[in-house]
């Protein structure tokens, strides 16, 4: 175990997060805020409660997972795609580096990130809206799992990238739609049947539906399927990264 | 700019290399002596590549690099030099063959193979926004050697790099990014270095630094691959050169050897009297007038069993020409490399 590199890329992905400390914190942290005047501002007077919940509450697990997954696929796939861009990986290949360790500590990076990142949005909704943990063990699981799994993702569309644009296509195209009709801001009790259907093959509902469990111990699915629809995920995104490196999908020539 | 090495004022790179633990304080001569009769630092059997799309950029190649040696790999553009040094370094993977660096299979075994590895690749690849230190740092985490301020900073003092060590690599110049390449290449203390054309774009005088630099490697046993479009660079520089062409080593050979076995010399005589033109006994011979007819130069070839030199003076004493003085010279690597070249293809 190289235990050597990992940290030297671990801090090194750190370090362009402290670097770029604005858009990386500061500017998720300014939208959730947003988030919050619009939704809770205007929406929340209308629709005061879901479930015996405050919509503004009610929301504020779907905002923090919808910064965690856009998030962490944004930094986990700019982290490996930019030393691709500027040919910088030539001393990650030549490195005596295994591609667990590359991904340990590039995964790592972002989900570290992703979950400071989420602590803060937690206390920054804090100040807006009255919050109540259920199940605190649980709801870090979920933000650890959620971003681990979506630093995965992100980092199998950054070596699948080999542009500008494929970098933001998918979060764009797949992944906010996706986050938007997984349920942050409502219940999916409140669709007629047939939309309640469409949407469980939405993953993103189970990882919103399973946090929000942990903060009001009420879910739209099952707890257990929200877990094992993350696990499964998870796996799904180990195992395509293994097969990358193990063909060395465009790394190497 | 400061040489990196020859001035003795400043700690240069032998002590550097010294002080960690690279020197294996032999005199030079010893020291090649031994290492000679020792196995190849790096051996390389069969080694193919066709890259995606089928291209063939490397046909079968078969090299060992004696340890402690400075191996120049002299090759036209496309001829598979970069390919190569991409596949002993785990860049680039061989199609077939097998390649082991100082005993370990530099796939099965890569991780000991690469540690003992310092890369300087063609282009110029840097981060932008990180400072000086903070990359050279990173490169030896990434080699698995624990954090040595220490080095690092005899490292970028050696390379005139010391006081831009807090600078953005973006706000360097080319040359000092080249030798912030070399510097993370020194890094984690290599015990063989790449250096992939180390020298394009680089002013005469870092480029004169950078041999020095090489030269005192070398005096503290690192075995050095480069690879040069300068001729003469190879010519200056390295103990054996291999040509490449076509994705084929054409041949590998001592540079001394080399020069010997494929020079052709040349024979200039410095005449009494100038001629206007060869005399037509002479007719037979390569001869060619130089400077107003006052010098007669006569081309011949070393390998050859009769070079003709006797039976030359004897007709010109005949044609009753004089001279004045006489010298040979051997003909450049250049000349060897682009006959080479030519000849096949
Ligand atoms: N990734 C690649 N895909 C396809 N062909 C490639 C690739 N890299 C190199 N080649 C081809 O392989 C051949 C050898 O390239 P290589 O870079 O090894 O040459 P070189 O000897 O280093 O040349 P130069 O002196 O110009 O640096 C070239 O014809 C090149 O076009
Ligand atoms: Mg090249």
């Amino acid at each position: 175990m190289n235990i050597h590199a990992i940290r030297a890329i671990y801090l090194f992905e750190m370090a362009r997060t402290w670097r770029t400390l604005l858009q990386s914190i500061v500017s998720p942290v300014i939208s959730t805020s947003l988030y919050f005047v619009v939704f809770g501002a205007a929406i929340g007077s209308r629709i005061t409660e879901i479930e015996g919940i405050s919509y503004g509450a009610f929301i504020v697990p779907g905002l923090i997972m919808l910064s965690l997954l856009t998030q962490s696929i944004a930094n986990a796939s700019f982290g490996i795609y930019f030393p691709k861009f500027t040919g910088t990986i030539y001393e990650l290949l030549s490195a005596p580096i295994s591609f667990v360790e590359i991904v340990v500590s590039y995964v790592g990076a972002a989900a570290t990130k992703s979950i400071i990142l989420g602590l803060i949005i937690l206390a920054t909704a804090a100040l807006f809206v009255p919050l109540r943990i259920a199940h605190p063990i649980w709801m870090l699981v979920f933000l650890v799992l959620t971003s681990v799994t979506f630093s995965l993702f992100g980092f199998i569309i950054g070596i699948w990238a080999d542009g500008f644009e494929k970098l933001q296509i998918v979060p764009l195209l797949v992944i906010t739609p996706l986050t938007f009709l997984g349920g942050s801001f409502y219940s999916i009790n409140m669709l007629p049947p047939f939309w309640q259907t469409v949407t469980l093959f939405n993953p993103v509902v189970y990882l919103v539906s399973g946090f929000r469990w942990s903060f009001y111990d009420q879910a739209d699915v099952p707890i257990g399927v929200s877990v094992a629809m993350t696990l499964v995920f998870l796996s799904l995104c180990i195992g395509i990264v293994a097969w990358m490196f193990r063909t060395g999908y465009k790394l190497k020539s | 700019m400061r040489g990196f090495l020859t001035d003795s004022d400043h700690p240069n790179y032998a002590t550097v290399a010294a002080d960690c633990g690279i020197n294996e304080s032999l005199p030079s001569a010893e020291r090649f002596h031994k290492v000679t009769n020792m196995q190849p630092i790096i051996s390389i059997s069969n080694v193919s590549k066709t890259y995606k799309g089928g291209f063939q950029a490397l046909k079968g190649i078969d090299l060992d690099i004696r340890r402690g040696e400075i191996f120049a790999l002299l090759g036209p553009n496309g001829a598979g030099k970069t390919t190569l040094i991409s596949i002993i370094c785990g860049i680039v993977t061989a199609s077939t063959g097998k390649i082991l660096a100082d005993g370990h299979d530099i796939v099965q075994d890569y991780r000991a193979a690469r540690s003992k590895i310092g890369l300087v690749p063609q282009e110029l690849t840097t981060d932008a926004f990180e400072t000086v230190f903070d990359t050279v740092s990173f490169s030896r985490g990434l080699f698995g050697k624990p954090r040595n301020p220490a080095h690092i900073e005899k490292v970028l003092r050696a390379l005139s790099l010391w006081d831009k060590r807090n600078n953005k690599i973006m706000t360097l110049s080319g040359g000092m990014k080249r030798r912030v390449l070399i510097a993370k290449a020194l890094s984690h203390e290599p015990q063989i270095l790449f250096l992939d054309e180390p020298t394009a774009g680089v002013d005469v005088e870092l480029r004169r630094d950078m041999w020095n630099m090489v030269r005192d490697l070398r005096e503290t046993g690192v075995t050095i691959i480069l690879t040069t479009h300068y001729i003469e660079e190879a010519e200056e520089m390295a103990d054996r050169i291999g040509v490449i062409n076509g994705g084929e080593l054409i041949l590998v050979e001592n540079k001394a050897e080399l020069m010997r076995k494929l020079g052709k010399k040349e024979l200039l005589l410095h005449l009494d009297q100038p001629l206007t033109s060869i005399p037509s006994s002479l007719a037979a011979f390569d001869l060619h007038l130089r400077a107003d007819g006052h010098e007669l130069i006569y081309v011949y070839d070393t390998q050859s069993e009769r070079t003709g030199i006797t039976t030359l003076l004897r007709g010109l004493a005949e044609e009753g020409v004089r001279f004045r003085d006489l010298e040979t010279r051997q003909s450049s690597l250049e000349d060897i490399f682009i006959n080479l070249v030519k000849d096949r293809t």
